[in-house]
């Protein structure tokens, strides 16, 4: 499998070596060396040599040869999350470069076996993909290319409506089977004049009204509202086998790239912050500083257009360290008031090292900026919110408020950007017709992708499709019947969507 | 591998996609502009899964550097974050090169391959590295070769010390390139653009011609390496220019069509031996000729001389609000059922298609 030259072997040991003293803990990784085709081919597949037929791998790939052939990019380095672990080098880069994407890669694969939220992804990835491309092939042959092919297309403008926190949970979220009661069951009471003291008629009433609801609730289908579209469509969507197996394919994909979505930041810092360390301390040779450093400087470059995970990953963990080794955490520095006693502030804990492991361990992208992104690190690190400014036709600087700052951090990660979408009835109206939610936190979707989104879930429902929403600060509700897309303004609308983030969005 | 599938797949929906918009595209001179470095730029629908996503005004974001409110951070990048106007496309510049065009083109249009003609007549020879052997000069030493033979022959006896890994090549392991010559026909092809740029003669006309010239130009260029191409403008009298002042020129004054026609005969005779050479005459005009005739001195040219010599012969009338067009009916008047007269009547930019569709058409 390993098919390194002799010199990359003999540093792959050197690396692994050191890796391992330091205290990383990984899967067995294995390197292999490719050519900068087949880096694209397996960047356009997600990583994986081996998926379904598709398209949009084809369109990706291009890009990605496109873009390296006129030399804009250049895909350095390449790590799959799987036991063991496989990760790319790109032949004829320099041994400085394949050094330095050897001492990251091992920081990823620590990421991968060590991080809370891949826990539950499945290890034999690169099997399952493999698979699946083959039964998708396989109904591609009896149904045709362009059968399944368009149902695929379908598939994947909906793959984002998962429940990225359910594979997390243990219990399961079942309809509770107690029989609602009718009516609340009246106190004996032996004098007349006692009644309405033991049985107070306001309390009785409130009582049946809140047995009616629980009633109605428990006829409502599904139960709660479904974070998990997907699961509900191919529960209760009316499938073809094959198109049921198509759709759980895609399911499962998203699910398994989910939490690399969710850590980005955090993994890219992990893995930046090991190789750093790695680098200037164990590996480096003096001819080879300059380039690494041209290197380094490049993978953390700031932009002022745009958020770049490496350098913020790495510059929070280095900060995290600092605070724990200096004993900058807890009630006595929280409470500290005094700049200048903060500043030298030196208790000589030393527990940075400790910290940031059990911070790789449990956080992920939003929790982790939630909890240690701080004020003094924003200004240090110069980082302000933009926005477009329409009278110019350009991205000004908007703000450096911290609050502004890191509720815009949150809101990107949360979900990764993207609306969250319910399903809120599978029944609707009585006509099987399928409503769906938008949980509304202050920004409108996109029209016009929303109304070609509704076709393709109106592709996999088979019944109308109705989605509520608010646009302008009204309630709209969206309906597709299979011939076109009708609108409907309606205030009693934005009712139907949940009106409260729920356990996603926390504003600092 | 399968990429190779799904790229394919890509460019088979792109394509069709292309297809569809293809006229709207031909008629945008701006496409023509590029051609010097022999690429052009089209704009392509990328396919887009459409996804809820939001809006507008979820632009911006988070960054880092100096500045201070206020300050700009850059341009607007299309297709980041700006709300596109149809939804699951977004625009895409592909490259093409003209030969993809023609391919194209072709496809479209449902263009026969052009068969040369004097293809038995004519070869040449060339010499071609094919192989190689055991002697040779020096200077046709393969290296690569020899070494790698001389290195087995080491290994194999025993002499060779990875250690020191000097390698000595002996007389036994050298390997020399060999050619052979190999004879192709030859086909060689050439253009004359004749055109009118008598008063009558606007610039939209020439814009037309400026286009179509390019696509049949692009086409030849597929069936012909080396194609050659030579400029004729003509009033009342006629001269050879080069490419640009071709589409720039505009005279005044009467036409006499006859006398275009008489020096692309003189070009032809003294270059173009016709035995050796695909000969493509293409004259563009609005129609209008200085006398009936003039127009009997062209129809005799075309007889005497052209029809025995050229391929086929091109007359492309665009519609002016000055020409009379009595040209064009001169024309099919007399040729009307011959097949090496292929004539054409362009009455707007849109037409451009179906003219070029006209002209090559028949595959000649």
């Amino acid at each position: 499998m390993a098919n390194l030259t002799p010199e990359l072997e003999a540093e792959r040991k050197k690396i692994c070596g050191h890796a391992k003293e330091v205290g990383l803990d990984f899967f067995e990784t294995i390197f292999e060396l490719i050519t900068y085709d087949q880096i694209c081919q397996f960047a356009a597949y997600g990583g994986f040599p081996v998926r379904y037929p598709h398209w949009k791998f084809g369109m990706e790939y291009e890009h990605l040869s496109k873009s390296y052939e006129y030399g804009l990019s250049k895909i350095y380095e390449m790590v799959i999350n799987t036991d063991p672990c496989y990760a790319y080098l790109m032949e004829g880069n320099s041994m400085m470069d394949q050094k330095l994407v050897m001492a990251h890669v091992y920081g990823h694969c620590d990421f991968f076996k060590n991080n809370i939220w891949f826990s539950k992804t499945n290890r034999k990835m690169m099997d399952a993909m493999a698979n699946n491309a083959t039964r998708i092939r396989r109904y591609m042959d009896r149904y045709g290319q362009d059968v399944v092919e368009n149902f695929i297309d379908r598939c994947l403008s909906i793959e984002n409506l998962i429940d990225r926190h359910s594979v997390y949970t243990t219990t399961s979220i079942t309809k509770s089977q107690t029989p609602a009661q009718e009516a609340p069951t009246l106190l004996r009471y032996e004098r007349d004049y006692m009644r309405n003291y033991i049985n107070p008629p306001d309390y009785i009433e409130a009582q049946k009204k809140k047995a009616q609801e629980e009633a109605s609730k428990q006829n409502r289908f599904p139960s709660q509202p479904e974070r998990d579209v997907l699961k509900f469509l191919l529960a209760y969507g009316p499938l073809e086998d094959w198109q049921q197996d198509v759709l759980g394919i895609i399911r499962d994909e998203a699910y398994y790239f989910a939490p690399q979505g969710m850590t980005k930041t955090m993994n890219e810092g992990w893995a930046s912050y090991w190789h750093t360390h790695l680098m200037t301390r164990k590996i480096l040779n003096d001819s080879e500083i300059i380039d690494y450093a041209d290197h380094h400087s490049g993978t953390v470059a700031m932009h002022p257009q745009g958020y770049n995970p490496y350098k913020v990953g790495l510059e929070l963990l280095k900060e995290i360290e600092e605070r724990w080794d200096k004993g900058r955490f807890g009630r006595e520095w929280e409470d500290c008031d005094d700049v200048r006693e903060k500043k030298h502030w030196d208790k000589k804990t030393m527990l940075g090292r400790e910290k940031i492991f059990e911070v790789r361990k449990i956080y992920n992208d939003v929790t982790f900026i939630d909890e240690f992104l701080t004020e003094d690190f924003c200004v240090r690190n110069k980082m302000f919110v933009y926005k477009f400014n329409k009278r110019t036709q350009q991205f000004e600087i908007d703000t450096k408020d911290f609050k502004a700052i890191k509720a815009k951090l949150l809101f990107q990660m949360t979900n990764f950007g993207q609306p969250i979408i319910k399903v809120l009835d599978g029944n609707f109206e009585n006509r099987g017709e399928l409503l769906l939610g938008h949980l509304w936190e202050g920004i409108d979707m996109q029209p016009d992708y929303l109304q070609e989104t509704i076709k393709n879930v109106f592709g996999v429902w088979g019944r109308p499709v109705n989605l509520a929403t608010i646009m302008d600060g009204e309630g709209h509700m969206y309906r597709y019947d299979g011939e076109k897309i009708q609108v409907v303004k309606d205030s009693a609308v934005a009712s139907v969507a949940p009106e409260k983030p729920e356990e996603e969005k926390k504003t600092p | 591998m399968s990429i190779k599938e799904d790229l394919n797949r890509f460019r088979d929906i792109i394509r069709g996609k292309i297809k569809e918009d293809f006229r709207r595209f031909v008629s945008q001179g701006e496409m023509i502009g590029k051609r010097e470095n022999e690429y052009v730029k089209i704009p392509l629908p990328q396919i887009e899964i459409p996804t809820f996503r939001y809006g507008p005004k979820n632009q911006g974001g988070v960054g880092q550097g100096e500045g201070k409110p206020g300050d700009s951070v850059g341009e607007a990048q299309p297709g980041q974050g700006q709300a596109g106007n149809t939804p699951g496309e977004h625009m895409l510049e592909v490259e093409f090169t003209v030969g993809e065009l023609a391919q194209i083109l072709g496809e479209k249009l449902a263009l026969p391959n052009i068969k040369p003609k004097g293809q038995k007549n004519v070869e040449t020879t060339k010499t071609k590295y094919s192989g190689l052997a055991p002697v040779g000069p020096q200077g046709l030493r393969h290296f690569k070769h020899s070494y790698k033979r001389a290195l087995a022959r080491q290994i194999s006896s025993g002499t060779y010390n990875p250690g020191d890994p000097m390698v000595i090549p002996r007389r036994e392991d050298m390997k020399f390139k060999s050619f052979k010559t190999v004879t192709k026909p030859m086909t060689k092809a050439v253009v004359i653009y004749m055109m009118d740029v008598s008063g009558s003669m606007g610039d939209e006309q020439k814009e037309i011609v400026r286009i179509e010239s390019f696509w049949i130009n692009a086409w030849l260029q597929k069936h012909y390496k080396g194609l050659e191409t030579r400029f004729i403008i003509h009033d009342a009298a006629a001269k050879e220019v080069d490419e640009s002042t071709f589409f720039k020129t505009s005279e005044s004054g009467g036409t006499l069509i006859s006398s275009a026609y008489k020096l692309c005969q003189e070009m032809i005779e003294k270059d173009y031996p016709p035995n050796e050479w695909n000969i493509y005459p293409f004259h563009f005009s609005d129609g209008d000729n200085w006398s009936g005739e003039d127009t009997r001195l062209c129809i005799r040219l075309l007889h005497e001389f052209f029809l025995s010599k050229c391929n086929a012969f091109f007359y492309g009338q665009v519609e002016s609000k000055y020409g009379s067009g009595q040209f064009l009916k001169d024309l099919q008047k007399e040729f009307g059922n011959d097949d090496r007269v292929i004539t054409s009547q362009i009455e707007n930019k849109d037409k451009i298609m179906d003219s070029i569709k006209d002209f090559l058409g028949k595959g000649k």
